[in-house]
């Protein structure tokens, strides 16, 4: 109840007008939603490329924050970036419970992965990406992840 | 029973541990200092003080508290800071959480820079003239739910991030009931800092996350305390205070005993674990945890016997086996021949490292460091195992006799014996279990072979014991004298090499294979 309301009002103003390099792909219930995301700016590590993000909402939705990842399919790649892992996992403090906060939103979460790549120079994974793609089971939720360094 | 029955923490009664509550120690600091227990002639030996002995190398001082002692000591203690900071009681245990409870700190920073602290734990600038208030706003939209009736009430704390109460409420119990936040809770607003103050708490949401919020609070109030600790056990309400630090754990096992019954141990919250310092047992846990696959064919409840190979089964925690088909008598652990086991020539608990040319090259090395880990994961393992069937026979026993009791008049106290050697045999064994992670970090030198013998003593004591838990119902009565100097015997051995293990721990007599740090 709580969630859909809120999922509502955002699905029809992302339907309305969305920020440029933004799509919204899928949103049929108010469980899961589909969005594609570009980097606008020039930056050859993106550059030509789409990336798809896979939003989950619990029914505490804006209170909790949504879990996001990045999914792969021949279309879309995992984009390369030192707090992305290889299985679409991401490492944001603002999608984790401390730095959330429930004024954000599917659009705002979209700006500011578009900026974390735009600003990004390194064609990298974070470190220890072997080992955590394979031995991982947690959900990204209850992974807890430490923020070193909130610049890049 | 003789007077050695210290172990025995489920006798304790309500008035024992809770002695102090009346006893005028101050409060200024909180908890009354540990060692009030033994001024205050209350504590967990009482029973007996008459004939117990001096305290043991492995004890340590201990009080355990309810929550309403947790909550008023608290109360007490937010109160007195409070008329020292002419700070309301709510902002004062706001501080006072935001400095984990460090009243020195907390008024030296206060002294100093009175606004910084305030403004970093939340509270900037004078949040009592401004008393926190429900409030309707004209034009507002509500940035958590996109609600643009002008009819709701909003709330905002200093900081002007406003949201409607129902967001707000939303918000606060979600901290509160799923993620158990009560201490820091932050204003909703992106990046904002400010914790939400107990004041505001109290307009927004209902009395059962109140009372959620108090016991959370209470928590974090010994959580933030060094020398208080809750006790793991499910469900149980107590805290434990002791003044063992975290520095002392190479030289001390620090193991109290709750109220509740339960002896855990103070340094890490695991059950007791003495003799087996804190840092050997988390090695150990983990090292267990990764060769699981190499170790789990050991915990098979069946065996062949060495001599006619015919299929055991173990049902119950003894050692000593016997073969029911061609009367073989072995023992489970290492499968050798039982009448060698307790002489002084057969080491059962003793890892023999192959000598000379067997073990130069890598592979021959790789497999003794394996059957060497084997050998001391077989027995710790075994021991647990035991333990767990001792159990599971003296609870069938203890059935049958009440039984008995019923159609043959015998009186309660006369089967008293056998719980009283149930409890002495799961505590031995749970000393034994960790003796063996203890001896495979062991280097050795000339405290291990004292310490081996002491652990082959306990082990054949034990055996011994619980041997007697697989004799006829009708024959335990009249083994009640037998039985009752074999419990004795094996608490006896237990404190021996407790205590031998302690005082060679605290002396740093023991050399370690591993760093300990
Ligand atoms: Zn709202
Ligand atoms: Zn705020
Ligand atoms: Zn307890
Ligand atoms: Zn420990
Ligand atoms: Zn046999
Ligand atoms: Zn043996």
């Amino acid at each position: 109840m709580f969630a859909s309301k809120r999922l509502g009002k955002e699905l029809s103003k992302l339907q309305q007008n969305l920020p440029p390099g933004i799509t919204l792909v899928e949103a049929e219930n108010f469980s899961e939603w589909t969005m594609d995301i570009r980097v606008v700016d020039e930056n050859p590590l993106y550059a030509g490329e789409i990336y798809r993000l896979k939003f989950s909402f619990s029914t505490s939705y804006p209170i909790e924050p949504p879990e996001v990842v990045f999914t792969q399919d021949d279309a879309h790649p995992i984009p390369w970036h030192p707090h992305i892992y290889s299985n679409g996992i991401i490492c944001l403090d603002l999608l984790d419970r401390q730095g959330w906060s429930p004024v954000h939103n599917v659009e705002s979460i979209c700006i500011s992965l578009q900026s974390m790549l735009t600003s990004n120079t390194k064609k990298e994974r974070p470190p220890g990406d072997e080992d955590f793609v394979r031995y991982n089971k947690q959900r990204p939720r209850d992974i807890s992840f430490v923020f070193h360094d909130n610049q890049v | 029973m003789d007077s050695d029955d210290d172990f025995n923490s489920s006798q304790m009664s309500d008035e024992d541990i809770m002695g102090d509550q009346d006893s005028d120690v101050s409060v200024e600091d909180g908890l009354p200092p540990a060692q009030s227990m033994d001024q205050d002639d209350v504590g967990f030996e009482s029973q007996d003080k008459d004939i117990m002995p001096s305290k043991h190398a492995f004890d340590v001082d201990f009080t355990v508290y309810s929550p309403q002692q947790i909550q008023a000591y608290q109360d007490k203690q937010i109160e007195d800071v409070s008329s020292i900071l002419g700070q309301p009681p709510e902002a004062t245990a706001i501080l006072l959480r935001h400095l984990r409870w460090n009243k020195e700190r907390l008024i030296d920073q206060y002294m100093e820079k009175t606004e910084d602290i305030l403004e970093s734990a939340g509270l900037g600038e004078t949040a009592q003239t401004h008393p926190p208030r429900l409030e309707k706003v004209a034009g507002f939209v509500c940035d958590i739910c996109c609600e643009d009736d002008a009819n709701q009430d909003t709330f905002a704390m200093k900081c002007e991030h406003r949201f409607c109460v129902d967001c707000y409420k939303q918000y606060l119990s979600t901290k509160i009931k799923d993620e158990g936040e009560a201490a820091r809770i932050r204003c909703p607003g992106d990046g904002c800092n400010r914790v939400v103050d107990s004041k505001s708490l109290d307009l927004l949401v209902g009395e059962d996350i109140k009372d959620r919020y108090q016991v959370l609070l209470t928590r974090t109030y010994v959580d933030d305390k060094e020398n208080l600790r809750w006790c793991p056990a499910p469900n149980c309400i107590y805290a434990l205070q002791c003044g063992v630090k975290d520095k002392d754990l190479l030289q001390i096992v620090p193991t109290v005993h709750c109220e509740c019954g339960h002896d855990f141990c103070f340094g890490c919250s695991l059950n007791d674990h003495q003799p087996a310092p804190c840092a050997l047992v988390k090695k150990w846990l983990k090292k267990c945890e990764d060769d699981s696959e190499t170790a789990n064919w050991i915990s098979a409840n069946t065996k062949e016997c060495p001599k006619c190979n015919s299929t055991i089964e173990k049902n119950g925690g003894c050692n000593h086996m016997t073969c029911r088909k061609c009367r073989n008598e072995f023992c489970w652990m290492c499968m050798g021949v039982w009448s060698e086991h307790g002489t002084s020539w057969y080491n059962c608990n003793r890892f023999e490292e192959k000598s000379g040319t067997e073990a130069r090259d890598a592979q021959a090395k790789s497999r003794q460091s394996l059957e060497r880990y084997l050998h001391y994961y077989n027995r710790y393992a075994n021991h647990e195992q035991s333990a767990k069937l001792d159990k599971d026979i003296y609870l069938k026993t203890e059935k049958k006799m009440t039984a008995l009791q019923t159609t043959t008049g015998m009186s309660w106290i006369e089967v008293q014996f056998l719980d009283a050697a149930s409890q002495a045999l799961q505590q031995c064994r749970q000393t034994l279990k960790w003796t063996y992670a203890f001896a495979y970090y062991l280097a050795r030198n000339n405290a291990t072979e004292i310490f081996e013998d002491n652990q082959k003593d306990l082990e054949m004591a034990v055996e011994n014991l619980s041997e007697m838990f697989e004799k006829p119902i009708d024959q335990l009565q009249g083994l009640k004298v037998e039985m009752l100097d074999k419990t004795a015997y094996c608490t006896k051995r237990r404190i021996i090499l407790l205590d031998d293990t302690a005082e060679n721990l605290k002396s740093g007599n023991w050399e370690f294979n591993v760093s300990l740090s």
